[in-house]
């Protein structure tokens, strides 16, 4: 139902540590690559082989350059998805009773099968994690891989979502943020980790670490160096042939 | 946000629709036999068709039933209710009309009322969402409501309450643009702080996350008419209001010169919810480094 629950049991949740993030895409093919086999309707892809290829994806990376008051500009690799929130408006917008988070453990799904297409939900979230597959006309958004992280046929260390268990560098942590203990609330406390938009009032459960700060200054270029080389030797000698001649 | 034709023509078509059916209902003409036929018919017709309209944008439509069921929070289903409720309540006292039976016409007043509601409603659906500021405010409904008092008063040849609707479309409309205008701007998002980045420094788009338009942008980031807007809104400023209170305020009170008021009415609605659509932007379109400048 698209009442949002005042109490849930867990909070699960991610978080991304965009000082690790290198911006591989891996957690992007991994997503698709689980949610093409299994929970709901496969992630469609239109024309993906021509001119204008375009898809249903549930995790989406952005590159940003961060230019800091002094010193280099920086890339900053930023994924997006669904940040399972509290206050989640994609599910009181909800007409159909279709989209729902779950009381157990905080979880925003969506039921396909009572999912009527309007997309109002993915006009109401205001992080863009919602996308209307085309070839089925249902919504589509991140289960926090459900069909995982409860599976007992998979070894326990699969039993977390398929992009945090595939990120190379480990920029990824999934666990329950209503335990003050979990390694996720730890990493939050200790590294400042913060909400995206929290003037909208949605809380978000997802939290974002941000780069840390550079702890060597970079100089303002590196081939700055090279630009004075002294040689010696045969170098030498050539070089002062050379310069005899210019 | 994408101005899809199904969504403009559900609004602009029921919203005059049910306008129409509110100055029938509440007796402002009271025709009878078959022109009340045709009155009825027009008001039930537009509701109805706009209504229809709706569903065309539906990925699965046959499911639209289920739109009834979650009237508690969402304003969508509350419209679904609103839109079946308004349009049976009126029924009785049409059929009155038309067959000449005589009965009581207080529900109809009750029924007036029920179609400012439903296109309240209508307009809740838009004004609800924060993710869109130009469309989370008071102007909406106000403006919204406006259409539909212009639109029913021509269609059913009110000189007075048509220009009393035509004056409060003028504010609404300009209310509408002017805090629209600096709506997303006063929400004060910008890329840096939806990223949280601005903590680093000042951050700007490096790289998009994929290399051909998705859902997302095709939906949601709509920047392709940004640039007719100076354009377009004279034409709705004219079209809309000032040209049917001109003719209807000049020319004598004839059926057909409501109906031409009624006709470039109608062309105006359709701009302006064009714009309402064209012009509203989604705080998504930050992620994507594409707000209007």
């Amino acid at each position: 139902m698209t009442q949002l629950p005042t109490h849930t049991d867990k909070k699960l949740g991610l978080v991304i540590d965009l000082d690790t993030c290198v911006g591989c895409q891996a957690c992007v093919t991994a997503c698709k690559g689980w949610n093409d086999q299994g929970y709901g309707a496969a992630l469609s892809d239109q024309n993906p082989y021509g001119s204008d290829p375009s898809g249903t994806f549930l995790n989406r990376v952005h590159s940003y350059q961060v230019q800091p008051d002094v010193g280099a500009a920086q890339i900053v690799n930023f994924p997006r998805s669904c940040l399972h929130c509290e206050d989640a408006p994609c599910v009181t917008v909800c007409p159909t009773g279709a989209s729902y988070k779950r009381t157990e453990d905080g979880i925003v799904l969506v039921n396909e099968d009572a999912c009527i297409g309007c997309g109002l939900c993915a006009w109401a979230c205001p992080y863009g994690a919602r996308e209307l597959d085309q070839a089925v006309g249902v919504m589509k958004k991140c289960t926090l891989c459900v069909d995982r992280i409860y599976n007992e046929n998979l070894p326990e260390e699969d039993r977390e979502p398929a992009c945090v268990r595939t990120c190379p560098t480990g920029a990824r942590h999934f666990g329950d943020f209503a335990d003050p203990d979990s390694h996720v609330s730890k990493l939050v406390a200790e590294r400042g980790g913060y909400d995206l938009m929290p003037d909208l009032k949605t809380k978000p459960t997802n939290k974002y670490l941000a780069p840390r700060k550079k702890d060597v200054p970079q100089e303002a270029s590196v081939l700055a160096p090279l630009l004075d080389i002294q040689t010696t030797g045969f170098a030498g000698w050539l070089d002062k042939v050379l310069g005899k001649l210019g | 946000m994408n101005p899809a034709p199904s969504v403009i023509l559900f609004t602009v078509l029921s919203g005059m629709g049910f306008g129409l059916l509110a100055f029938l209902g509440a007796g402002f003409v009271q025709p009878a036999g078959w022109l009340a036929f045709a009155h009825w018919g027009l008001g039930y017709g537009l509701a109805v068709g706009g209504l229809a309209a709706s569903t065309f944008h539906l990925g699965n439509p046959q499911r639209a039933l289920r739109a009834f069921t979650q009237w508690k929070t969402s304003w969508l289903s509350r419209e679904a209710w609103a839109a079946v409720l308004t349009l049976l309540l009126l029924a009785p006292v049409a059929l009155s009309d038309w067959l000449g039976l005589g009965w009581p016409r207080q529900i109809g007043l009750v029924g007036a009322v029920a179609c400012f509601g439903t296109v309240f409603t209508t307009s809740m659906i838009y004004a609800q969402i924060a993710a869109v500021p130009r469309w989370n405010n008071w102007t909406v409904p106000a403006m919204f409501l406006s259409f539909e008092l212009t639109g029913g008063a021509l269609l059913s040849g009110q000189t007075l309450p048509a220009l009393i609707g035509c004056a409060a479309l003028i504010a609404a409309l300009y209310a509408h643009n002017t805090v629209g205008d600096v709506a997303f701007a006063k929400r004060g998002q910008t890329l840096g702080k939806a990223t949280g980045l601005d903590i680093v420094g000042a951050a700007s788009v490096f790289e998009q996350p994929h290399t051909s338009p998705n859902y997302l942008m095709r939906e949601m980031i709509y920047v392709v008419a940004r640039k007719h807007v100076l354009r377009l809104r004279p034409i709705a400023f004219g079209a809309a209001a000032i040209v049917p209170a001109v003719l209807v305020a000049v020319l004598p009170s004839h059926p057909l010169t409501f109906a031409l008021a009624g006709v470039i009415h109608l062309s105006g609605a359709a701009a302006s919810r064009w714009l309402f659509f064209a012009q509203a932007e989604h705080v998504v379109g930050l992620y994507y480094g594409q707000r209007q400048l």
